[in-house]
């Protein structure tokens, strides 16, 4: 399949609960061996779609396609995926091999081949001893990889994830990560994973598909989603930003307080209004110390938390009319500037970094 | 998938809504069959010495209700709280009750108390046939039941409530006031509730010890087998069925409340050791036993005397139960062979219902209505179970007729008398399995009935196993529904220790009752040892 | 799906029922005591082996109540030894098949019905009786009981135990000779007097005798035959036939309308008035329906037949349900004004 053709299609679909709309109109794309997590808080809406893909939970309007096939009323059992559960789900009563066995086992292979089959799999997922176990004696990560390697087993065309990692601790979770990345990038598995964790999409994904109260707010590389989030909502839920209120002068300058700001005309901001009031937002670590670029102002540091490799200050001018400004410097920078509560400094808010978001 | 549902969905309405029909209609009929609206009511009301037995019931049920869960609880409180030795043996001597018919404390009771009664002065001259015998039955046979859901209630408590007790300086009293009462009071409340239904809808005490005490229970037996009187059996019936659907009802939302309470996280309590508080635990746990023992000691003593009180030799005579009223030998025989009928088929039937419920998809309608079917025998006498059978099964035109009289239909009967317990075992286990199993297979491509045997069964054959000792513990010992279906090649045994007890071969009576209890006794040792080799193949898996 | 349902149901049925002979299987409902089931088929089968009997054995009210109950669809075949008023019952719910047995003629005038051919035909006379307990009469000092009347003495209160009438054959035989001894009134104001010293009511019509048997009352108003089998057993038992007399019913026998196994039914019926059957009934009973053929049995008093009243059945029957509607009304909540 061509990179234009997508390998999952998502058409206008809308799932409700009762009165409860739990998607609206959700349309996606995902192309082959692609890597996209769905990412939103807790809530909104990213198992209902997962599920509806799998066809768990048949979706109320629209359309699923897969690999050109429409699959949109099809029972789980006629599409083709595998997938993975936060709970993991392993059948407790049945030994890791079992386990693992237990979807190769409908397709009437003979016994020596499901063998070798799970023996390369436990290979795979790093286990190759751990297989006569239960489920019981492992610990969460290798139940995760167990679960993984079951859901693979049967080479389905698209690997699905709910949450595999957040029941884990986090170091686990960091190692796991990249193992399941790594996996996925050798078996080429066109793969969706849903996760409420945004350093995990971040770290992960191909492509990252922001949903918020049912909608999608933004989809893209982990590179888009961070420097340029299309919403107000993606920008506020990834990392952290400030938001100062601001009226927009013209097509690329905004006023703050009584200062006037060059500014990016991404981020869909070209079809703000001059004179509307508008959120100017900039994350703390890319405010710059010094006069770099036009868009300075000289600051009060109120306040100054060492975070390790960095520190956070709370910045204040009266020329931001009270407003407060969260930076991060690097540890280096506080040291050769000598700040302190108190120090006054200039920094300056690059243009490139400064988004408009309606109110 | 479906079919199975509505099979299972079927079985319930035939078993229980439409037999619940016949009896609401019949207590409209005169004995001819025309439709006399409330006129059998208005004849009821007006005729005080059958509404006497409302009061009655209410009475005892009610003074019942507080002894027994008084007991309990003090008991319950003894085996969680104190350090006291011999927890294990109190427990389980606690629990025997639940394999004796009800009927037997009452014969007991007689030996007892009677006016040949060993220990009769304790009465200090009052008569054991009447209210006091009943209450005191009553309260040995609700006894297990209530204990099971205190224990329950204050296993639940958590330690860092007494710790923070503890570090305001409240003392034992004011702890047990402010913490253990109010953690329990669920408990407590649905204990109540249970041992309330069960008394006011239970025969088989009052019948034996009531002497002239009517109750609403016995006055259902009285029109029916007495009087021929099925239309006023009808309704005493459905008066019957009033304080026991609210109970019922009243319990439920008492349940769901608790179990807002249990889901929060607790630290189990370990009680450390108090010479004088364990002491005092001891010592009581200690008189409740006896009076449990005393009671089945008493029944296996009578049942091996030649003729009490006159010839005090031992002699098996009292097993000739083939020269007594009741059916004889064959009826114990019929007692098993319904026990593990009921065992099997029930199991099947009530675990696949679950499931249904549980595991199925869509129709929504269907699964809650499903579900209140399921509900609905609790709420329903047995005796109300049994006349509703006879209007609905005898009747001529139905088609189910053949099986009138036949071990099926108190196969039927009992599975359906009994469903609600054992179908809140298994939605329970079901419950505690990962809902996503049958994702998980279905992305496997595995059809629904291989994972339901090769996943959900031996995850839930614990509850499996409980539920199948349940249903044939609870058919050895009823007597309520059954006395009116029974025919002439399935009489039972807790019918025989009625009929016998009715005819005044009491110790007989005793004798066969303590037939069943050994029989549920070695039932259960077995079920034990054999779950657990069962459970040590299937289960390994449990452990760590 | 209902389909499958009775299918299931069937299949059940057909594993569970009983197994099927190649006999005849005649379902015979009775109320003869329990000991005496086995030696009644067994005697029966010497002549008919090929006719295998089925009991359905309860208590004189229980068994009437199952047969009406099944008035529409009628489970038995014949009925084997039970109650004459309770046939008379039946025979006016016509629910029974008029035969004339084989032999009719050698049976007493007066253990027949009156239908021509007969509705039911009598075995034997099971008669009234009072069963004092001699040990505890002396421990509690009561006087030895002569007459009904003697019963109301106050010194008995709380030591008599009675078969209540509306379930028990014998309470309601009690109770109709009563008012046909003492008339209508006066029989109304003896049972006000009894009712006053009775400990309890009983279901059945054997409990007081084998309470008293047993001490568990003093005085017990029951049967003949069953004081003279406790007696048999041992207990300290006098049995008191009262100088007014006393009343009797007859065990009888009768086919059940729309029988499956008419030839059969009426081979059983022809049987059980054979003198064969006369006397077996003997051994139990001293009255029987061909009393020529009667030997005394042990423990029974011998003034029995001459103490026997001109029991009226039909009218005992008729007046049933209003007699037991009064009693009840009267005494049926014992413990009630008590307190
Ligand atoms: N079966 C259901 N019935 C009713 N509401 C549901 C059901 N499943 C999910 N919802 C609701 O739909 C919304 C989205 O749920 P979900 O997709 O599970 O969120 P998440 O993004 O955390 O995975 C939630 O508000 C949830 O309460
Ligand atoms: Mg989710």
């Amino acid at each position: 399949m061509s990179q234009s053709e997508p390998y999952l299609k998502i058409g206008n679909l809308t799932k409700r609960f009762g009165d409860f709309t739990a998607l609206s109109d959700v349309t996606l794309a995902v192309f082959e061996g692609e890597f996209v997590c769905f990412l939103g808080p807790s809530g909104c809406g990213k198992t209902t779609l997962l599920r509806a893909i799998a066809g768990l939970d048949i979706q109320t309007y629209g359309t699923v396609d897969q690999a050109g096939r429409d699959v949109s009323s099809l029972p789980p059992a006629e599409r083709d995926f595998g997938i993975v559960f936060q709970s993991y789900a392993l059948f407790p009563n049945l030994t890791i091999e079992k386990n693992i066995a237990y979807g190769l086992e409908n397709l009437k292979q003979p016994a020596s081949k499901i063998r070798d089959r799970v023996a390369e799999l436990l290979q795979l997922v790093g286990m190759p001893e751990q297989g006569k176990k239960y489920p019981a004696q492992l610990s969460g990560g290798q139940q995760q990889r167990v679960a993984l390697a079951r859901a693979i087993a049967i080479s389905p065309g698209l690997l699905l994830l709910d949450e595999p990692l957040s029941a884990l601790d986090a170091k686990v979770r960091v190692k796991l990560r990249h193992e399941i990345k790594e996996l996925q990038r050798k078996l080429g598995i066109t793969t969706i994973m849903v996760t409420h964790d945004q350093e995990e999409a971040l770290t992960m994904a191909d492509r990252i598909v922001v949903i918020n109260n049912g909608l999608i707010e933004q989809v893209g590389t982990p590179e888009q989603i961070y420097r340029e989030p299309a919403t107000r909502f993606v920008a506020d839920f990834i990392g952290s930003m400030n938001f100062l209120p601001a009226t927009k002068v013209s097509k690329n300058k905004v006023r703050i307080g009584q200062l006037e700001f060059s500014c990016s005309d991404a981020a869909g901001s070209a079809e703000i209004t001059p004179d509307q009031p508008v959120h100017a937002a900039i994350r703390p670590e890319d405010i710059l110390v010094g006069d770099a670029s036009s868009n300075y102002i000289d600051a009060t540091v109120d306040s100054i938390e060492f975070l390790g490799s960095f520190v956070r200050a709370d910045l204040s001018s009266p020329q931001l009319d009270g407003l407060i400004l969260l930076a991060d410097f690097s540890a280096n920078r506080v040291r050769s500037e000598n700040l302190s509560a108190g120090s006054h400094i200039r920094i300056s808010l690059p243009a490139e970094s400064l988004l408009i978001y309606a109110e | 998938m479906l079919v199975f549902m509505g099979v299972i969905a079927c079985y319930l309405v035939v078993a229980l809504a439409l037999p619940l029909y016949a009896i609401l209609s019949k207590s409209f009929k005169n004995n001819d069959g025309e439709f006399v609206g409330l006129a059998n009511y208005l004849e009821y009301f007006n005729t005080p010495s059958l509404t006497y037995s409302i009061q009655n019931s209410l009475t005892i049920s009610i003074i019942t209700t507080l002894i027994s869960v008084t007991i309990a609880f003090t008991l319950a409180y003894g085996l969680s709280r104190s350090c006291m030795r011999l927890k294990g043996l109190f427990k389980i001597i606690a629990l025997v009750p639940i394999l004796v018919p009800s009927l037997l404390p009452g014969i007991a009771l007689v030996y007892l108390f009677g006016r040949q009664g060993l220990i009769k002065e304790l009465l200090f001259g009052h008569d054991i046939y009447g209210p006091i015998g009943i209450v005191i039955s009553e309260v040995f046979f609700t006894l297990p039941h209530a204990l099971i859901i205190i224990m329950t209630a204050l296993s639940i408590a958590d330690a860092r409530l007494y710790e923070a007790a503890q570090s305001l300086n409240a003392g034992k009293v004011k702890t047990f006031f402010t913490v253990t009462l109010p953690g329990a009071r669920y408990g407590l409340i649905s204990a109540g509730f249970v041992v309330f239904t069960l008394t006011i809808t239970d025969f088989g005490a009052p019948k034996v010890i009531g002497g002239d005490f009517n109750v609403l229970a016995t006055d259902i037996y009285k029109q029916v087998i007495g009087q021929q009187n099925f239309e006023m059996g009808a309704v005493v019936s459905l008066i019957l069925l009033l304080p026991a659907g609210v109970a019922f009802t009243v319990d439920r939302i008492m349940q769901r409340k608790q179990v807002a309470l249990l889901s929060a996280r607790a630290v189990a309590y370990e009680p450390k050791p108090s010479t004088s508080f364990d002491w005092i635990m001891f010592s009581w746990a200690t008189i409740v036993s006896i009076f449990i023992l005393t009671i089945l000691g008493t029944c296996q003593y009578a049942a091996l005397i030649k003729f009490y009180p006159y010839d005090l030799t031992l002699s098996l005579k009292n097993y000739q139960f083939d020269l007594m009223d009741g059916g004889g030998w064959e009826s114990f025989y019929n007692s098993l062979e319904l026990a593990c009928w009921t065992a099997v088929i029930g199991t099947v039937l009530v675990f696949l219902g679950a499931y249904m419920v549980e595991k199925g998809k869509g129709f929504h309608l269907g699964r809650s209505l499903f579900q209140f079917l399921a509900m609905l025998p609790m709420a329903v006498p047995g005796l109300v179970l049994g006349l509703a059978y006879i209007f609905f099964f005898n009747s001529p035109n139905n088609p189910l007729n053949f099986l009138y009289h036949t071990m099926a239909i108190l196969v039927i009967s009992t599975v359906t008398h009994f469903y609600t317990v054992a179908h809140l075992t298994a939605v329970t286990a079901l419950k505690q399995m990962d809902p996503e199993f049958e994702s998980v297979a279905s992305s496997l491509k595995t059809p629904f009935y291989r994972t339901f045997t090769r996943i959900t069964v031996p995850v839930c054959l614990p509850a499996i196993l409980d539920i199948s000792i349940y249903l044939f513990v609870n058919a050895m010992t009823t007597v309520s529904a059954v006395v009116f279906l029974y025919g002439p090649h399935t009489s039972l045994a807790s019918v025989a220790v009625l009929n016998m007890d009715d005819a005044g071969d009491i110790a007989p009576a005793a004798a066969m009752g303590m037939m069943i209890f050994y029989t549920n006794a070695s039932v259960r040792i077995l079920h034990g040892l054999l779950s657990r080799g069962v459970l040590r193949k299937t289960q390994s898996w449990r452990s760590r | 799906m209902k389909f499958t349902k009775f299918l299931a149901a069937a299949v059940m049925t057909g594993v569970m029922a009983s197994p099927v002979f190649a006999a005849t299987e005649l379902t015979v409902y009775t109320a003869v005591e329990a000991e005496d089931l086995k030696k009644y088929a067994e005697r029966f089968n010497e002549d008919h082996p090929d006719i295998n009997i089925n009991w359905v054995r309860d208590s004189t009210g229980i068994v009437t109540a199952k047969l009406l109950a099944e008035k529409e669809n009628p489970q038995a075949d014949v009925i084997w030894g039970l109650a004459a008023t309770s046939l008379l019952l039946m025979k006016s719910e016509d629910m029974l098949e008029p035969y004339a047995p084989a032999g009719l003629d050698g049976l007493d005038s007066k253990f027949r019905d009156k239908s021509e051919p007969p509705t039911w035909t009598g075995m034997d006379a099971w008669v009234a009786a009072i069963c004092v307990n001699t040990v505890e009469a002396e421990a509690n000092n009561l006087p030895m009981p002569a007459s009904w009347q003697d019963l109301t003495n106050p010194v008995y209160k709380g030591h008599i135990a009675m078969p209540n009438p509306n379930s028990s054959g014998t309470g309601f035989l009690d109770v109709s000779s009563w008012l046909q001894i003492f008339g209508e009134d006066d029989g109304w104001a003896f049972m006000d007097g009894l009712h006053q010293n009775i400990h309890h009511y009983t279901h059945s019509g054997s409990k007081p005798c084998k309470q008293a048997a047993s001490g568990e009352v003093a005085i017990g108003v029951s049967f003949a035959f069953r004081g003279a089998k406790s007696k048999a057993d041992g207990a300290p038992l006098e049995i008191i036939i009262p100088s007014e007399g006393i009343g009797w019913d007859m065990e009888a026998t009768a086919i059940v309308k729309g029988t499956d196994n008419m030839e059969a039914a009426k081979t059983l019926v022809d049987w059980s008035i054979t003198d064969k059957a006369n006397m077996m009934y003997n051994e139990g009973y001293a009255v029987i329906g061909k009393q020529a053929l009667a030997k005394p049995v042990e423990h029974f008093p011998s003034n029995i037949p001459e103490s026997m009243i001109d029991n009226d059945f039909e009218w005992a029957a008729n007046n049933r349900k209003r007699i037991l509607a009064e009693w009840q009304k009267r005494y049926d909540s014992k413990s009630e004004p008590k307190s």
